[in-house]
């Protein structure tokens, strides 16, 4: 079990340091010469009258809660899947019935304009 | 001690392998989209240009760092590290050829080898989506939030799809673990029982690596660069090597699980393996070069109402097809 993941945690930690590095570079190997201009938030040459962010739509929660509810019906799929070869007939009639119970959620949502982004 | 020394070597040369994929990418893609519209492309560093990357590389590594005073400074610096090292880790667990015995060790040709492999390869790019949606934010920047919530928006939209295009092959192979699935494709290669599956994998794996035609965060012509509007030199470059090594990633994942792995006939097998990834690299440029950018609500449409419901009945019709099958 361990064995499995030594690897990939020794990899993590190399890639971890080669990407700090490249950060690193970046500030040791440039100029610096800062300016306010230079450093102000950039609006097409434009000084920028709000500090705060725009607003933007409440769809893109909504599409983040969407994705959470329907990821984690998804990934029940896959020690199911994987199983698939053992469980059969058994499995697949389960599976259907669970699908059903998604089905009926996603139609919901579906008529409910959840998935529509014009009004 | 022997092990350990040989994974170190091993991880060295796979992230140098990687980045240095990135470099010649850029330049492929720039010789190959030249070639679409008639044009050279870049022919003056060494022969037919091929230096240009290395210069390109120094170019950004001398440019000034320019920090917005407005930006969030550690989530700002801590994007660009995120997206990078995600897509650095992502491929630690592809299979690129068969075992090979060195200094009588059994060397497999891959960092590591979970039995989960394909749950890895997900869990890992996933955490990718940190890069834009913190980059976006830290800059304080209408743009950059904008495609930061963009780029995050289409990518787990279409990772759903992607998520389940994928199930059809587990069900095939009765295995999670890359070298297993490989192992199963040694006679018929799943693309073939899982031609929907490899329809729908390839459509959202260039939607999850914003490329056109679903280059939405990027829309120059209303949001400048995305959300990487404020970022500059090398962290810029990090963004990008994250988006090329995610496009290489992407690319052996499908060929893992769609194509047959590392199997070809006479050829060694990792060339065989190198050949199939330059396919779907080269697919990708061909879309860049040939196809205009979706509208947002098109595309999100496209992967709730279309690719999410096509991939469940491609999974059900497979399990039908196991279940009932002797």
């Amino acid at each position: 079990m361990l064995s499995q993941y030594f690897p990939i945690a020794l990899y993590i930690a190399i890639a971890l340091v080669i990407t700090a590095s490249v950060l690193g570079a970046s500030r040791l190997l440039g100029p610096r010469k800062p300016s306010p201009q230079k450093q102000a938030t950039y609006e097409c040459g434009i000084v920028p009258e709000t500090t705060v962010g725009p607003r933007f739509s409440v769809k893109f929660y909504l599409v983040a809660m969407l994705f959470m509810i329907f990821d984690v019906e998804a990934v029940s799929f896959y020690p199911w899947a994987v199983l698939m070869h053992k469980l059969r007939l058994f499995g697949l009639m389960e599976m259907v019935l669970f699908v059903i119970v998604l089905a009926v959620g996603y139609a919901y949502v579906w008529k409910r304009g959840g998935f529509q982004w014009q009004e | 001690m022997l092990q350990v020394v040989i994974v170190v070597v091993k991880s060295i040369v796979t992230a140098t392998l990687l980045l240095a994929a990135f470099g010649l990418m850029t330049w492929i893609e720039r010789k190959v989209l030249a070639r679409f519209q008639f044009r050279p492309g870049p022919n003056r560093l060494g022969p037919a240009g091929v230096m240009q990357f290395m210069a390109d590389g120094l170019k950004l590594a001398l440019k000034e760092e320019i920090i917005p005073t407005a930006a969030d400074r550690f989530v700002y610096l801590l994007a660009p590290l995120v997206s990078l090292t995600a897509a650095l880790i992502a491929f630690a667990v592809i299979p690129w050829g068969p075992p090979i015995h060195l200094l009588g060790q059994v060397v497999p040709m891959q960092i590591g080898g979970p039995n989960i492999g394909v749950l890895f390869v997900f869990a890992i790019t996933s955490l990718g989506v940190y890069g834009p949606i913190l980059g976006g934010w830290a800059s304080a920047n209408k743009y950059s939030l904008l495609g930061g919530l963009r780029s995050t928006a289409q990518i787990i939209s279409y990772e759903l799809a992607m998520g389940l295009a994928v199930t059809g092959v587990l069900i095939a192979a009765g295995s999670a673990d890359l070298n297993t699935i490989v192992a199963r494709q040694y006679r018929l290669w799943f693309i073939v029982p899982q031609i929907v599956g490899f329809i729908i994998y390839v459509i959202t794996m260039v939607a999850e690596t914003n490329r056109t035609p679903f280059d939405l965060p990027e829309a120059e012509n209303e949001l400048v660069a995305g959300y990487h509007t404020e970022y500059t030199g090398l962290k810029w470059a990090m963004y990008m090597m994250a988006e090329y090594i995610n496009m290489i990633t992407v690319s052996a994942l499908a060929t893992t699980l769609f194509l047959g792995g590392w199997h070809g006939p006479l050829l060694p097998p990792e060339l065989w393996f190198l050949l199939k990834v330059a396919l779907f690299m080269y697919f990708f440029i061909w879309l860049r070069a040939t196809l205009p950018r979706l509208r947002y609500d098109r595309l999100m449409a496209f992967g709730w109402k279309v690719l999410l419901p096509v991939a469940l009945l491609n999974t059900l019709a497979t399990a039908v097809w196991v279940a009932t099958a002797q």
